[in-house]
């Protein structure tokens, strides 16, 4: 930009200038020019926080995020010799009788004993067993004399003879691998390099992903129908009584959401409060399931998200002079044809905003499902925690997030196309 | 006034060099334990013990079992936990792959003091802990005692609580289907076994309700959700003692070990082996059980607990006859595979 107006200068003078001048307009375009340059400083300094928070918060972490979903050092660092005796090996035909000694020299190799127990954890991911089958193989060949190779690791253990255990070390030589991001979609690597579907009981994340998306949906289209008529009311009423609507809407963002979906918990269980008044009133014999299933998820989803539902609407139906209903219902237009037609149109906008943004944060819930919600309720984001936290197998997680974080953008993408990214910021 | 308030200043600055250095002196230490009535028998028995004998001024943390944080702390290099309480299976793991220092077993004791489970390269035994059926006793005179019974939805209607992981469960479903308690490795570590185990769940998986946290699996028992839960053995008798009478019942006890380890890295090594051989002790390990119905791991602490305590410990002899004791190395292997199929099987 600067650099652009310091050429246009000159073009812009006049052709028949005086011979005194230049010097002057010169000193005028140096001043000018400097001036321009600590204004893009002083621009630069503002929104460089700005940068670098968004840089640290967000790029840093999604980066991160990618590269664990693809990195595969683990058997790489453990054992580089066998990999390259097995380089040529075609994964069928007999194993090159190098491959036994090579993976005896990697194991007698200095390399630190938990370089390769996290191997031997990398591969079992592929193959179970193979943790204990790499971890009985090291204890026994540091403690074991020198003897051909290929007998010492038979009788280590027979394994060593099924060609699958060795087609998983060659299968890693690679430093990245798809293993996580194929078996994030129910995928694993065929014996031939192909890609096969996981067994049936093991086939788990496909059907997660479309229950999140599911309860997503769903929790969605609940709190667009509760709101809808809620900001309308606040909107229109106004004064005190709106003021007070407001707040009982804001209210429960001002306690944590912990203590909000406990509190539901309490409200909702078998001897609790709704159950016992429904009894009470003869409604019902038996006490309901309310909790533990996908019903109390529901209320108790609904409840926490509904504020982000009502506040873009609030703010798109304020924005909207009553005088376009008035001109409609005098042109002779029905109540129903004019909301349909002049007042749904112009809150869009709102809807599309609050939908945005109800569908993306209930698609990350993690704590209400895991408190709330029954065994087939859990989401995507149950099982992000599993494998980050509790298995510590971060490649799995980061896979994950990956998987979770593309249906998240195209479905912006898909509504961007549909309602305009523009409107819903409020940009048009 | 502001003269006064300077001079405070400079008292509780005085203050606290003074405790620093006094602090310095004998060197910090930092414990994570499973919090609850878990952590509070540990600060009776251990904690508060150790740091008055030696001076060490202790500050306690807790967790939930979950290793992500260590493994991040020994990877970063900024180490602020030093002793742990950690589960058989994460001690394995984390031993193999680095998380955890290697002990010095002759700053702990002679192994053949302790039970043959307590030892390992990394850790020593803590306490041995147990997962066993209850009831609650007020509101059935004659409830589900045993696995198989669990099983029985018509004698005993109403929802069953378990623990949400395959661990443990798995074990218990072959029990109930009449496995006997020496095989049921054996029948797991097959694929035909591991479909047994799905198939006895199978049948009373509508009646089954998952808790995650011991205390969970207590309340919703003692709030009528559930008519019969396994839980920790320990939780039942700590219930009973605040006046609940739920069963304690121990055929077909699924028991585990607990380590105290160090974390790789850890600033205070010295103190935290001074710690664990402390807590290995004698002493401090005859008093553990008074505060909790935990067996302990040191024989000669074993041998003083008196008759009524032990009755109600999970390592008493008469406790162990048809008990189970978990193997780690078999989920160490299987964990991963057997918890994403358990997922899949409870989310169909």
């Amino acid at each position: 930009m600067a650099r652009a107006m310091t050429s246009d200068l000159p073009t812009r003078q006049p052709s028949g200038a005086a011979v005194a001048r230049p010097a002057r307009i010169s000193a005028l375009a140096a001043g000018f020019r400097a001036d321009k340059r600590r204004q893009t400083i002083i621009s630069i300094a503002l929104i460089g926080p700005l940068v670098a928070f968004i840089v640290f918060a967000f790029v840093l972490p999604l980066a991160t995020m990618l590269f664990y979903a693809i990195n595969n050092p683990e058997v790489r660092n453990a054992l580089p010799k066998t990999l390259v005796a097995l380089e040529t090996w075609d994964g069928h035909s007999a194993l090159p009788p190098s491959a036994y000694d090579a993976l005896v020299a990697d194991i007698k190799s200095d390399v630190p004993p938990n370089v390769l127990a996290e191997a031997g954890r990398r591969m079992n991911y592929e193959i179970t067993g193979f943790r204990s089958l790499l971890a009985k193989t090291v204890r026994n060949v540091r403690s074991a004399p020198v003897q051909p190779a290929e007998q010492q690791l038979v009788s280590i253990d027979a394994q060593w003879r099924d060609p699958a255990y060795w087609r998983v070390i060659k299968r890693n030589a690679s430093p990245l691998t798809a293993f996580y991001l194929l078996s994030a979609v129910d995928l694993r690597p065929g014996a031939d390099g192909g890609v096969t579907l996981a067994p049936a009981e093991e086939r788990l994340f496909l059907s997660t992903l479309l229950r999140t998306l599911t309860i997503s949906a769903c929790v969605t289209l609940i709190c667009v129908l509760l709101a809808y008529p809620i900001a309308n009311a606040i909107v229109s009423i106004g004064g005190r009584f709106s003021a007070i609507m407001l707040a009982c809407v804001l209210l429960p963002f001002w306690t944590s959401l912990l203590v909000r979906t406990s509190a539901w918990i309490v409200i909702l269980q078998k001897e609790g409060i709704v159950n016992r008044a429904l009894q009470a009133l003869g409604l019902t014999d038996a006490p309901l399931e309310l909790i533990f299933n996908r019903t109390g998820l529901y209320i108790a989803m609904v409840h926490i998200l509904l504020p982000f539902m009502v506040l873009p609407l609030i703010s798109v139906m304020k924005g909207i002079s009553p005088s376009y209903v008035k001109a409609s219902l005098s042109l002779g237009a029905s109540p129903v044809t004019t909301f349909l037609r002049v007042y749904l149109p112009l809150t869009l906008p709102g809807v599309g905003a609050g939908c945005l943004l109800t569908f993306i944060i209930s698609a990350g819930y993690y704590v209400t499902p895991t408190l709330v919600g029954g065994a087939s309720d859990q989401m995507l984001s149950y099982f992000i925690a599993f494998y980050a936290n509790t298995t510590i197998n971060w490649g799995m997680s980061a896979a994950l997030g990956v998987l979770l974080l593309s249906c998240i953008l195209a479905l912006y993408a898909i509504v961007g196309r549909i309602v305009g990214i523009d409107r819903i910021m409020g940009m048009e | 006034m502001k003269k006064r308030n300077l001079l405070s200043a400079i008292a509780v600055a005085v203050t606290i060099v003074a405790t620093t250095v006094w602090a310095a002196d004998t060197g910090k230490l930092t414990v994570v334990g499973a919090g609850g009535v878990l952590q509070d028998a540990e600060r009776n028995a251990f904690f508060e013990p150790f740091a008055k004998a030696s001076g060490v001024a202790l500050t306690e943390d807790s967790y939930s079992g979950q290793m992500a944080k260590v493994r991040a702390m020994v990877s970063s290099g900024s180490v602020s936990w030093d002793v742990m309480q950690v589960e058989q299976n994460t001690l394995l793991s984390g031993c193999a792959e680095g998380l955890f220092e290697p002990l010095d077993w002759s700053k702990v004791g002679k192994r053949e003091d302790f039970i043959p489970e307590a030892y390992n390269e990394c850790g020593v035994g803590a306490f041995v802990w147990s997962m066993v059926p209850t009831y609650d006793k007020s509101k059935l005179s004659n409830g589900p005692a045993t696995w198989a019974n669990f099983w029985d939805t018509k004698t005993w209607p109403g929802k069953r609580g378990f623990r949400q992981t395959a661990k443990m469960t798995l074990e218990i479903a072959l029990l109930a289907d009449g496995v006997q308690p020496g095989d049921v490795y054996k029948v797991l570590a097959t694929k035909a076994g591991q479909d047994r185990a799905f198939a006895k769940l199978d049948q009373i998986k509508p009646d089954i309700i998952w808790w995650t946290s011991g205390a969970e699996s207590l309340e919703r028992l003692a709030a009528g959700d559930v008519v019969a839960t396994a839980t920790f053995n320990g939780r039942v008798s700590a219930a009973n003692a605040t006046g609940k009478n739920f069963a304690l019942v121990w055929n077909g006890q699924v028991y585990g070990i607990d380590y105290w380890g160090i974390v790789k890295g850890s600033p205070n090594k010295a103190n935290a082996e001074k710690f664990i051989a402390f807590a290995a002790s004698e002493a401090a390990q005859s008093v553990f059980p008074e505060s909790i119905a935990y067996g302990v791991t040191n024989l000669k602490a074993i041998r003083t607990i008196r008759p009524e305590l032990a009755r109600d410990l999970p390592t008493t002899e008469a406790n162990l006859a048809s008990a189970v004791g978990l193997n780690t190395e078999f989920w160490a292997d299987n964990g991963e595979a057997l918890e994403a199929r358990f997922a899949t099987w409870r989310a169909q």
